[in-house]
Parts: C-alpha cells; structure tokens; sequence
C-alpha cells in the first residue's frame, strides 16, 4: 500500500469511584433511572462542585502508570455545549492545564488479535490524560428522548494518544494493554460492553510521500475492541479508495455501526462544534504533589517488571512470562499454582495450552475455571512422581476441568494410576521376553530400537498402566 | 466580532436591528477590555482565581441526593422516571 494511515485514539474511562465528581451521589451500575441525582449532577441554578480526592487520586495513579509528566498546577474548564445530557449546558473538563501529559502504552505481542500477532516492545505516546465529568444516558424513542441523571457527573478519565497508531491491529493492541494495566491499578473495570471504556478513532491517511497528515476523520459509537478494530479497517479502506479515485477528504464525524459493518457521516467540518472553554469560576486549581505522593505506593507491578520477574523466579521462558504477565487474572493464577511447585515451568505450559485452549472451548474465563490453581499444581505434580504418565494426564485434566474435582480424586475414581509397582512390574517383562526371543536377543546384540518393542508389548499387556520409564529401566536390566 | 455567530452559539435569535445594537455595544465592552492590555503584567502569574485556594476536595463517600419525584419534580414531561425531551439524535 502507499498509504501511510494515523490513527490517534481518544479513550475515555470511567473510574471505579463510589460518589460522583463533584457531588456526593453514589455510583451505582444498574440502578433504576434517576435514582441517584442531586442539584450539581442536575445543573440547578445555584449549586456548586465539590471535587471528588479519589478521582484525582485515581488520574494521577493512571499517569504514574503509564509514565506521564504529572502537571505540578492543574484546573478544570467549562467546555460549553446544548445537549439535553447536560443541563447546565457546560461539561466541567480540562482544557490547558490536564492532570497529566506525555507518557506511553506499551503493547505486547499477546495483546494483538490472535489472528495478527504483532511485534512486541512498540509503545504508543500519549499526548495527555484529563478528568472530567460524564454526561447523562439518552434512550431514543420513535418521537421523544428520554434522560436519565444517574450517569451525569460520574469521574470520567480521558486518555488521548499521539496521532502514532498505524494499523487496525496496533489500536486493538492499544486498547488491551491499556485495558490491563487499568485493571491492575484498580483504576477502572475498563469493561467496554458495558461503556467502563468508551473510545473516539481520529484517522488520517496520507500518501507516503507526503509529510503532513491527511484530513482528521473522527469516528465514533464503537463499544467493543474488536469493534474499533472493524470499524478503523473498514474507514481505512474507505478514505484510500477515495484517494485513489482523485478525491479529496474532508475534516467530518462519521459513526460506527456494528451490525451494518460500516461507519456513516454523522456531521462535516462546517458544523463543528465550537466550545468556547475558559476557567470554571466554581473551581480551584489543584497543586498535584501531595496527591501524588498519596498514589506512589499504590502503583502495581506492570506487566514489563512482571513478566522480568516470571523470568527470574520462575525460571519460564521470555515468551511465557510475557502472556501470563499481561493478563492479570492469568498471572494471578499462575504464581497460586506455581507457589511451591518443584516445576512451575510445567505449570506455566499447562496453563498455556491446555487450560487456555480447554477455557476458550468452553468460552469460560480463567476467573471461572473448575480447576483451582491448587488443583493444576497437583497434576502436575502427579506427573511428575510418575503416578500418571503425561497421556492419561490429559484425560484426567479433562475430567478435572469438566467436574472440578481434585487430580487424585479423578485418578482414583477412574483408577488410572500408572503402574508403578515394581513386582509387577518385573513378572510382565519377564512374561514379554518369553514370549518374544527375537527382540531380546537384538537388543542384546545391539539393537536398541527393539528395546521400544519390548516397552511396547509390556505397556500392552498393563492395558497402558505400566510407568514406561520404569519399564525401560527394569527390561534394560533384565536384558543385560 | 461576530455577532451573529455567538448568538448561534448561545442559540439566542437576533433581529437585524438587534444584531447592529449588539455588534456596537459588544465592540464598546472590548475596546474596554483592550484597556487592560495596556497594564503591565510581566512577573505577575496567571491565574484563573484572584483567591489564592487550593485543593478544595471532598472524599469519595455517597451521601443521600434527591428522590426520584423530587428529582423529576421540574421536568415539563416524563416518562417512566426519565426525563423527556423533544427528539434528539446527533
């Protein structure tokens, strides 16, 4: 292609508070609508904002996170606009002084979509995050609209990138790893379906060997990460078709839909908005140091010390480290089945193939996995005392994952413990090389392959229970 | 200035007679404010308060807002406990 596309993502973040922004009403998920308003959420004449410590808290904590240059000075604005989700017909926001400025996302290879796996160690530069408030939720009828207050007011983070994403899959990447590292800070559920993570896509394309950035397009209304992935793939090729034919693209909003698969002019440049922002007077500046110091110690291991970490404690490969650190659930899981196992890199394979692939079948999460990390400890663990050999522990995982009951349980109600009884043991390979003069006498000229023969007719005979190392050992011995 | 657009902004209709009043009037209130232009400002901060406050915060506890009817209380119509306007689709 000789298009070059940036794409620079507006993010914005519900916070996990339990009051509003800059009133005492409670935010409550699924509440009955109106429930929770008061004359600052509801813009009566007369009513003053009081800013919510945790919220500011819970920014700065973000900026921490993700590297940021904390201001030393912030303040709100009033970005003024007439929409019935805002009766005081200003959103309290940030304009010049945010909260927080630069820093970064780094992606990692496992937060691409499956099918594109990208490089991992690019990260993408953030231009600033701010808070603000959130505005009411509208329900569109056949002739009216309905408000509800319940959502108006509620801390809302922005996170607005540098215009430095350059494909679909890098903003899919973007999204995941932000969305995780959110999640770890305790900062937001970050749960997109259900609007915790809402996301505007700015998108330009420019042919390559133009410098300056083609015409800003924004799109809007996507509610899932997979969405914004369609959503900017299908935009992409719109805008370079149109290129190609000679046209020229102007400045617009365009929406998203899911269902038709297709983004649709919503407004052009001629009717931007224009939101004549100044200093809200209700307001005073915040100095950050002390809220920042408040925050230093609630910063959590990122997903990069983590995954160094894994590395050297564990002793699992790079590669390994890296998908479980990403995932906080998947992390936590694993260090509770690694916790005093004599092979956690064993433990770590289990989770990466087996249990991932067994929860994906079962479109279930790690979170609600039958297997306790206890239990896949024991497995492994079973496998490792040579109890069972590494083929029936897959049926016994499978017996596991699907009753959740304990590894020994399951291999004692099916009474598949491998053979290791050495009695026994030796009265079959004995039987074997009796009945098998060939192979023993070959083997003892020589020929070891006829030693698998021989482990074969014994495994045979313990109708697969017979520990095959010990086998080998013991026919090894014997044969001498 | 434009007059007639920040009228649009603050969705006020003017007469064209009105529009001329303003556009002198409102011209009047800038020249005045071009007068502080003329003040010496260098080594003074800028700042968007004349109180020198700071971190006026509350902390993050619920309390009681309005019930439900008081909330509505003022709404021209509603609707199942929302609210509703006349139809608004961007």
């Amino acid at each position: 292609m000789n298009f070059v596309a940036s794409i620079g993502l507006e993010v914005h973040v519900q916070l996990k508070t339990r009051s509003k922004m800059f009133c005492g009403c409670a935010v409550e998920f699924g509440a009955g609508p109106n429930e929770h308003t008061c004359p600052v959420c509801l813009g009566l004449p007369g009513a003053l904002p009081v800013m919510n410590h945790e919220a500011l808290r819970l920014t700065l904590l973000t900026g921490l996170m993700l590297d940021c240059e904390i201001a030393p000075l912030s303040k709100f604005d009033r970005k003024n606009y007439f929409y019935p989700d805002m009766p005081k017909n200003y959103q309290i926001s940030q304009y010049d002084l945010p909260l927080c400025a630069n820093g970064r996302v780094p992606l990692h290879e496992r937060a691409y979509p499956s099918d594109a796996r990208g490089k991992i160690d690019k990260s993408v530069p953030l231009a600033r995050i701010h808070l603000e408030e959130d505005v009411a939720k509208s329900f569109h009828f056949e002739t009216t609209t309905g408000i509800d207050f319940n959502r108006a007011g509620t801390p809302l983070m922005e996170i607005v990138t540098q215009p430095e994403i350059h494909s679909p899959d890098e903003a899919f990447a973007f999204l995941a790893s932000l969305k995780q590292i959110l999640i770890q800070g305790g900062v937001s559920d970050a749960d997109m379906e259900k609007g915790q993570l809402r996301c505007d896509c700015n998108v330009s394309v420019r042919p390559k060997s133009r410098a300056e950035l083609g015409a800003k397009i924004e799109i809007k209304n996507m509610n899932s990460i997979s969405g914004v992935r369609r959503a900017l793939a299908f935009e992409l090729d719109r805008q370079v078709h149109l290129l190609e034919r000679g046209e020229k693209l102007e400045q617009e909003t365009r929406g998203w839909s899911d269902e038709r698969g297709e983004t649709f002019l919503m407004r052009t440049k001629e009717s931007a908005h224009d939101y004549r922002y100044f200093p809200d007077p209700d307001l005073v500046p915040v100095k950050t140091d002390s809220l920042v110091a408040e925050v230093r110690s609630r910063v959590p291991e990122l997903p990069a010390a983590k995954r160094a970490r894994f590395v050297e404690q564990y002793q699992i490969t790079d590669y390994d480290a890296a998908v479980l650190a990403n995932d906080v659930d998947l992390a936590r899981y694993f260090e509770s089945a690694a916790q005093g196992a004599t092979k956690p890199k064993q433990i770590a394979n289990w989770i990466l193939n087996d249990l991932q692939s067994a929860l994906s079948a079962a479109n279930k999460t790690i979170n609600d996995c039958a297997i306790p990390p206890e239990a896949l400890r024991e497995l492994v663990g079973l496998i490792d005392s040579g109890r069972i050999s590494g083929k029936q522990a897959k049926d016994v995982f499978a017996d596991m994952f699907a009753s959740g009951k304990s590894a020994g349980e399951v291999v004692r109600t099916k009474g598949i413990e491998q053979l290791s009884d050495t009695a026994a043991l030796e009265k079959m390979c004995d039987e074997v090389i009796t009945a098998n003069p060939k192979p023993a006498a070959d083997f003892k000229a020589g020929n070891a392959a006829s030693l698998n023969f021989l482990t074969g007719q014994v495994m045979k005979l313990s109708k697969g229970k017979a520990n095959p190392q010990l086998v080998g050992e013991i026919l090894q011995r014997k044969l001498k | 200035m434009d007059v007639e657009y920040v009228a649009r902004l603050a969705r006020i209709g003017l007469t064209s007679e009105e529009n001329a009043l303003f556009q002198k009037q409102l011209g009047q209130v800038l020249r005045y404010i071009d007068k502080l232009k003329e003040a010496d400002i260098s080594g003074v901060e800028s700042s968007a308060h004349a109180v020198p406050m700071f971190n006026v915060l509350r902390e993050d506890e619920p309390r009681p807002g309005l019930t439900v009817e008081e909330a509505l209380s003022n709404a021209p119509r509603q609707a199942n406990n929302l609210f509703i306007v006349p139809k608004v689709v961007e």
